[in-house]
């Protein structure tokens, strides 16, 4: 195969066909691609059961599922959202972009790089056939959270939790090797001249990522490889009978699990970095600070895990330790925000799409970063903690911060890989549409949080009632809205104005050198750095 | 001005008590103890610092999102770096946190006080009720939701919505005021947490493994929270309600707990009727059994047996009060001969024996449960 | 792993392979990071006594001084796990002591069930931070209890609280869990879902 291509590739723009195409890729385009449709199709899933839940949650009573499939619901809606849309969505995201961005052909391990994307659709069809197998009386899918906390997922998981581990390590192994990849492809593809310090934003955001990425995966692997051993081979690690600790899972756990976040922000900052000074028509401000935040905020994402914890009994020194850590992130975040704002300043602004979903991640994101500085603070978190505050909290840093960016980032790129421009008018709508209902959705969950009531319960007392109805309301306008951003992308896909090189007035960089659509392969000479 | 404190306080009761529908309350209420006041002052001042630094910001973007747009002729600066106010907003943010750790610090260290408590009380979660032990009294007992039939998607309908849905139990854990009780916690299975807003306290209650916090509660009344804790189905059904009461209720309370113990051993000598254990054992079901078993009987498939027909509840009585009383170990199946008293016991057999078209017409008596333990 | 990019800027295979590997090494560091925190966390915790875990017996070095000036409440707290059917109780529910002196208590376990149970009891001490300071040099912590039908045994445990222990700490809690002792492959709900179909 390889063959056939160094013979034609000098002459034209020459692609495999059929479905072979797909299945063995090794272009970082295609599998940029792929990623980004499995990442969508998952939202959708993903979004399909927080429908199931906002359903339920309408009105006081149970009127819709039993307490024990809500459970499944709650926990593979996270897990969907966290490991099937986030990261698939920014890891097609860097395939597309990071080679362009440093003028490489493609990344350093292409067929690696196939086999990270293929392991994700393999892993999820299990996760999936447990729901479907629930659905069909056959036992239940996981249902003990995203965060399978111990001993429920251990002694008490169901049958499908060793389905559920087997997929969590496939997800790793995807996530690692896609990191390898990234981390390699930076470090040895960049074209001359561009030294770390030239490099883009976004391209740094997620070289920081990547080495967060190899460091805790590997510990989640770790710590589902424990269960395994408790549930199966007799083990203690969990188990207090035998001498093990529930509360070393949660350890280890959010050992993995805060960094985990932090990745999947990062290159969500790098790509309103990005967009930004493109709109602004103004440079970055503050770039080398913008490197060394990210590089600080990826620091301490290490030594903050037991901010989840509070509850857990810990002596006042943990509680203090965690508490001062977790305050000092807010320093570096702060940092990126004021430059944010400060390339906006004095620029010369335009509000295209991307630039509407830049801006809401900034307005949206630093909200829920302001909700996290509550949470750290302790004694108050006793009150916050495992209540709605805590889901507000994060669907503000994940929903209208991460997924915004990698709304923002398609219609951003999105000429670029099609050669067409989308519908601006339809983009606009999706914007509003989806902005609003975000808030409408998410914001008065901090009411109900603050109010008591606790999260992954089905039902809930009648003072409750009113927030949770317009949570529900704003849910399924937020969840319909999506079809207007999906119309959108097909649409493009298929034709439209077409786009220039250059696309956007303000863009620079190497991609935007690039013809719109991108050829197949691009830079397999390495450009030279103006 | 003093009617004006009866009225403040009486809304503070509202708010803090749950029993008024405070519909659509906002915010988290200073609650009656000194945890609740120092986590509703820290969560203020923070909440309110975040509010003015978000103006500020948000301000300026939206500022210069009116003023610095192309459309109004906005031609764009050149300028992309200023260490000078780097610095700035790198440092002033940073004395905002110490302005903030400094009375979080102090919050946290005062609820580290350890001067000795009068009375424990141990507090064991289980799936999905609370136990509660008085450390030295002969008092313990179960808390269940008082509505069972709310967990299941079947029956919720039929249960009243009013103010104190999913917040009431059969049996409040009772506390006296003024005094400084120390709480214990653990757990009979899996991770739960034992949550009384009113109170600023949340711990977990981990089997195994043993957490402590107290409570010094200044005013009589009901103070109503939930277990904070994903801990399997009915995780949003096991509510937490404590009665403070005033000193001399509380003796007048304990000696009363005391007269119902003595009772209930009497009846278990005593030979019941099969009508009585039918309708006593029917409650008895539903609070602590139909969670899984269902109130028809028939289980969740593939999740938990069903009892309508079943082997066990139609064959051998002696094997139907092993696995009640001794669970099955390796499965959900708890032991609720540490659970239940032989009256209980022998009715929910009885009644398990002759519901739902069993029709075995046996009757279990308490002293059977006794011979059998 | 051979893939061959175009070599450019002189980048070379070598420094490709250089750099997986090296990114190999933290994988697998991570992963053995991982399992490595199980003993570390252990050993964290008895060192610092957080979580209250107070570890299996010890033998102290030598008698401790009796501080007589202090009276520390022990507290004794008895629980049993999920469908563990004993009863299991502490003989007296707390007692009074000085720091430094042995003191002697004892639980009592009874089996009332038809047949043989194996049981295995956990220790825990609040306040987490006490733990460190409370000694044991007797107990039936994480050594099995075989408790034959009807059988009921007395369980001792000296112990003795350290006059190190902080001044502000004056009242203990111990408490014991008894466990049924996990067999070869600990509880599965595997088994549960056979049984839920069969007779039990």
């Amino acid at each position: 195969m390889s063959a056939v291509i160094e013979e034609h590739h000098d002459h034209h723009d020459h692609k495999p066909s059929g479905i072979g195409r797909w299945l063995f890729s090794t272009n970082h385009k295609d599998i940029g691609t792929m990623y980004l449709w499995f990442s969508f199709v998952m939202f959708f899933i993903g979004g399909a059961m927080a429908l199931v839940i906002r359903a339920e949650l309408f009105q006081p009573g149970l009127q819709l599922v039993e307490p024990e499939f809500f459970n499944q619901m709650t926990t593979l809606h996270g897990l969907i959202m966290v490991f099937g849309v986030i990261m698939p969505g920014f890891v097609g995201l860097a395939n597309w972009m990071v080679p362009m961005m440093i003028g490489a052909p493609d990344m350093a391990l292409p067929r690696m790089n196939n086999w990270s994307f293929w392991l994700l659709p393999a892993a999820f069809g299990i996760l999936i056939a447990s729901l479907i197998m629930s659905l069909m009386g056959m036992g239940s899918a996981p249902n003990f959270g995203w965060t399978f906390y111990a001993p429920l997922s251990t002694t008490y998981g169901p049958a499908s939790t060793d389905y559920f581990i087997f997929s969590v390590h496939l997800m790793g192994i995807s996530s690692i090797m896609g990191a390898i990849n990234i981390i390699a492809t930076i470090m040895n593809l960049r074209a001359p001249g561009m030294s770390y310090m030239k490099m883009p934003i976004f391209v740094w955001t997620w070289f920081i990522t990547a080495y967060l990425l190899i460091a805790v995966m590997p510990v989640l692997a770790g710590v589902v490889t424990m269960m395994l051993m408790d549930r199966n081979f007799g083990t203690s690690f969990f188990n207090a009978a035998g001498g093990g600790d529930p509360v070393m899972f949660q350890h280890v756990f959010w050992f993995f699990g805060h960094p985990e976040v932090y990745i999947m922000i990062l290159p969500a900052f790098g790509v309103v970095s990005q967009i930004v000074p493109t709109f602004a028509r103004k440079k970055i401000f503050g770039y080398s600070s913008m490197v060394y935040a990210t590089a600080s905020i990826a620091f301490l994402s290490f030594i903050v895990w037991a901010h989840h914890m509070f509850t857990t009994g810990m002596p006042v020194a943990g509680e203090l330790f965690f508490m001062y850590a977790t305050m000092l992130i807010a320093i570096p975040t702060g940092v990126k925000v004021f430059n944010w704002v400060s390339t906006m300043w004095r620029g010369s602004m335009t509000f295209e799409t991307p630039m509407l979903f830049a801006i809401g991640f900034i307005f949206l994101f630093t909200i829920g970063g302001f909700t996290g500085l509550m949470m750290c603070i302790a004694p108050a978190d006793f009150q916050y903690h495992d209540t709605y505050f805590i889901v507000a909290h994060f669907h503000y840093v994940l929903a209208t911060g991460a997924a915004f960016s990698i709304m923002a980032a398609v219609y951003f790129w999105i000429p670029k890989w099609t050669g067409n421009m989308y519908d601006e008018k339809l983009g606009k709508l999706h914007f509003w549409m989806t902005a609003i209902s975000a808030n409408v959705l998410f914001f008065p969950m901090h009411f109900v949080g603050l109010a008591g009531m606790p999260r992954r319960i089905p039902d809930y007392s009648l003072q409750f009632a009113e927030f949770n109805a317009m949570a529900s309301v704003g849910a399924f306008v937020f969840g319909f809205s999506q079809l207007i951003f999906l119309y959108n992308v097909i649409k493009t896909t298929r034709g439209g104005k077409k786009a220039t090189d250059q696309v956007w007035d303000g863009a620079d960089g190497l991609e935007w050198t690039l013809p719109s659509p991108a050829p197949f392969h691009s830079f397999t000479t390495p450009p030279t750095l103006k | 001005m003093r009617a004006a404190k009866h009225v403040a306080g009486l809304l503070g009761l509202m708010f803090t008590s749950g029993q008024a529908l405070a519909a659509m309350q906002m915010n988290l209420s200073p609650g009656v103890t000194s945890f609740s006041q120092g986590a509703y002052d820290i969560h203020t001042m923070v909440m309110w610092i975040c509010v003015a630094i978000g103006a500020v910001v948000f301000g300026a973007m939206i500022y210069s999102i009116f003023t610095h747009r192309k459309s109004k002729g906005a031609v764009s600066a050149e300028f992309h770096d200023n260490t000078a106010i780097e610095i700035i907003w790198t440092i002033v943010p940073f004395l905002i946190l110490i302005a903030m750790a400094i009375p979080a610090t102090k919050v946290l260290l005062a609820m580290e006080d350890t001067s000795n408590s009068d009375m424990s009380i141990k507090v064991t979660g289980y799936q999905w009720k609370w136990h509660y032990d008085y450390l030295g009294e002969d008092i313990n007992f179960f808390s269940n939701i008082s509505t069972p039939d709310a967990a299941n998607l079947s029956t919720n309908a039929s249960v009243k919505k009013d103010e104190t849905y999913l917040l009431d139990v059969d049996n409040k854990l009772v506390i006296p005021v003024d005094t400084k009780v120390r709480l214990l916690f653990t757990s009979n299975d899996v991770i739960h947490a034992w949550w009384v807003p009113a109170f600023g306290v949340k711990k977990d209650a981990i089997p195994g493994y043993i957490n402590e916090s107290w409570v010094n509660v200044p005013e009589p009344g009901i103070y109503r929270g939930k277990c904070a804790e994903l801990c399997g189905k009915n995780h949003g059904f096991m509510p937490v309600v404590v009665e403070a009461k005033s000193k001399e209720d509380y003796v007048a309370w304990v000696s009363g707990q005391k007269t119902a113990a003595a009772e209930a051993a009497a009846s278990a000598e005593k030979t019941w009727t099969k009508a009585d254990l039918m309708s006593h054992g029917e409650k008895v079901y539903a609070t602590a059994c139909g969670a899984c078993h269902q109130a028809n009987g028939e289980g969740l498939p593939n999740v938990f047996p069903g009892l309508k027909g079943s082997a066990i509840a139609v064959g051998d009585i002696a094997k139907h009060i092993d696995v009640v009383v001794n669970g099955v170990s390796g499965t959900a199946m708890q032991a609720f001969g540490a659970q239940l008293n032989d009256a209980d016991l022998a009715a929910v057999i009885t009644y398990e024996r002759n519901a739902w078209g069993n029709d075995t017409g046996d009757v279990v008596q308490p002293s059977n449960i006794k011979a059998a333990r | 792993m051979s893939s061959q990019p175009n070599n450019i800027d002189g980048a070379n295979n070598n420094s490709t392979t250089r750099v997986i590997t090296r990114l190999m090494f933290v994988v697998v560091g991570m992963f053995g990071f991982g399992f490595a925190m199980v003993p570390l966390y252990d050993v964290f915790c008895d060192v610092t006594g957080i979580n209250g875990k107070t570890g299996d017996k010890v033998t102290l070095a030598e008698n401790l001084q009796v501080d007589t000036s202090r009276l520390i409440e022990v507290e004794f707290i008895a629980s049993l796990n999920d469908s563990m059917p004993w009863e299991f109780k502490p003989s007296q529910h707390s007692i009074k002591v000085h720091p430094g002196e042995p003191t002697r208590i004892t639980y009592v376990a009874i089996n009332r069930t038809d047949h043989a149970i194996v049981g295995q009891a956990v220790p825990s001490v609040a306040p987490g931070r006490a733990a460190e300071y409370f000694q044991k040099t007797e107990c039936f912590c994480f050594t099995e209890q075989k408790l034959e039908a009807g059988e009921e045994k007395e369980m001792p445990v000296i112990f003795v609280v350290d006059p190190e222990l902080p001044d502000d700490v004056s009242q203990l809690a111990l408490s014991y869990t008894f466990f049924i002792k996990p067999s070869g492959a600990s509880k599965n709900t595997a088994s549960l879902v056979n049984n839920s179909n069969q007779e039990i």
